[in-house]
């Protein structure tokens, strides 16, 4: 199973590591399309993205090289004492800096994927918290995070809003925090009370909403 | 639904995994990303141009400045949104919270807290201060920094660690150390050079060129230090009470 030239041999032993960020990513992107909590796609965004950090990292490595760091013998500010004392000097020897030769250059692994990805963490981090925060928000405003359910609230909110434009400006007018979204805050005030008084509601309704799903993706 | 979802899935999977065929094998030194001549300019000439032993800072904060600079501006614009997104929350919406407790923070918790907070910033100094050196840099440095506060946060509440880093001076510190960075970067272009040529820096700092472009990316990384603790630490007070600040975890 494991011989020579065989597939499984080659992805799981040669190329295990394009095989686990590939998994990985699979993994990421199915969490992202299938999942109806936003949480949860999260979630997959973030495996995702480990998944791409993984293969530039696996990219950067080279065999017989050491970490991107001079060694005490190219460091542009480093002294070699036992070097100093073979040419017959005492103290030690500061080394002025100077290029280093093609192959002193293989003695050290690329710094260049370990900068991208360095990046690309606290990026990822960045919009994560950006991306949290929304989700917060959302729960908020429509005291849900499942997508099917959100849909649904905001199709209703819309029938709402272009059924009585009028009714609508008035209440938005009478409340202060309504003013930027009239109609929103109104449904989602009634969707709050009613969820918030009973948990069971909510179940009931998200069964219901499951079937008119479809009709809302159209 | 779920078995739809599966079929882009395992094409792009299964297309990717085709293509790991032609991938460099695992650490070869010849792989177009090793031999190319972008990567082996940084590994050999870095020493001669900054004269800092770690590549990875000195591409990150001086061949790379403005990619770095503008991270920096992300993560802060980052820090911004999440204020301006759960910021007005916290007044509409008080005492909404019914599994809240009342609690006195632990004897234990509070006390080792109290003893490994220090250790964690001075290690954050060390990081961030020995990044040019040793494994480490603004962003190592800032989030260790930023987790010292949080777990203050965490193990008291978020009350005693808001008294000592409040949202407002977060959001001061992380907006200086943007300034820091383009104010380097500015200073370099005031000297002479160009936008974030540190080497300018040689006329008022009493170093070479090569030490000047060594010591401007310290001011840097500094900068970005500032940035990244306040903004996670605001990250974390704004997230984990919805806006509210009070409370918390």
């Amino acid at each position: 199973m494991f011989e020579e030239g065989s597939v499984i041999n080659e992805l799981l032993i040669e190329r295990l590591n394009y095989f686990i960020y590939v998994v990985l990513l699979m993994i990421g992107l199915h969490a992202m399309i299938s999942k109806r909590n936003l949480i949860k796609k999260l979630i997959g965004m973030s495996i995702f993205q480990t998944a791409i950090i993984l293969f530039y990292v696996s990219i950067g490595v080279k065999d017989e090289a050491t970490i991107p760091i001079y060694k005490a013998n190219h460091d542009p500010h480093g002294s070699h004492v036992e070097h100093g004392e073979a040419n017959g000097l005492t103290g030690g020897v500061l080394y002025g800096p100077k290029a280093l030769k093609k192959e002193e250059v293989q003695e050290y692994a690329n710094p260049l994927p370990h900068v991208l990805m360095l990046t690309a963490i606290v990026v990822g981090v960045a919009t994560l918290g950006l991306a949290l925060a929304l989700c917060q928000r959302i729960y908020q405003g429509y005291g849900t995070i499942e997508e099917d359910e959100l849909l649904v609230k905001i199709e209703r909110a819309d029938a709402r809003k272009s059924l009585s434009p009028i009714e609508n400006s008035k209440t938005s007018s009478s409340r202060k925090s309504a003013s930027q979204k009239p109609g929103l805050t109104k449904v989602s005030s009634v969707m709050k009370s009613s969820i918030s008084t009973n948990p069971s509601v909510t179940k009931s309704k998200k069964a219901v909403t499951h079937k008119k799903q479809p009709k809302g993706k159209k | 639904m779920k078995f739809v979802s599966m079929l882009p899935v395992v094409a792009v999977g299964g297309i990717l995994l085709l293509a790991a065929k032609d991938f460099p094998a695992w650490g070869d030194p010849q792989s177009p990303a090793s031999s190319s001549p972008v990567s082996s300019h940084f590994i050999g000439s870095t020493g001669v141009d900054t004269e800092v032993p770690n590549m990875v800072t000195a591409v990150l904060a001086d061949y790379r400045g403005f990619d770095t600079m503008f991270e920096t501006v992300v993560v802060f614009i980052a820090g911004i949104a999440v204020l301006a997104i759960l910021g007005g929350a916290g007044k509409r919406r008080a005492s909404k919270r019914v599994h809240e407790v009342e609690a006195e923070p632990d004897l234990i918790v509070t006390n080792t807290a109290r003893l490994i907070v220090p250790v964690i910033q001075i290690f954050a100094f060390y990081v961030l201060a020995h990044g040019h050196v040793s494994p480490g840099g603004g962003f190592q440095g800032g989030v260790v920094m930023g987790a010292s506060f949080i777990l203050i946060g965490l193990s008291w509440d978020l009350e005693t660690a808001l008294a000592r880093f409040s949202i407002q001076r977060c959001m001061a510190v992380a907006a200086g150390g943007i300034v820091i960075y383009g104010g380097i970067g500015l200073l370099s272009m005031f000297l002479g050079g160009e936008f974030l040529d540190y080497a300018e820096l040689e006329s008022i700092l009493p170093v070479s060129r090569e030490m000047a472009r060594y010591h401007a990316m310290l001011g840097v990384e500094i900068g970005v230090g500032f940035t990244v603790t306040a903004i996670m630490f605001a990250l974390y007070a704004n997230l984990s009470t919805a806006g509210r600040l009070k409370g918390g975890l």
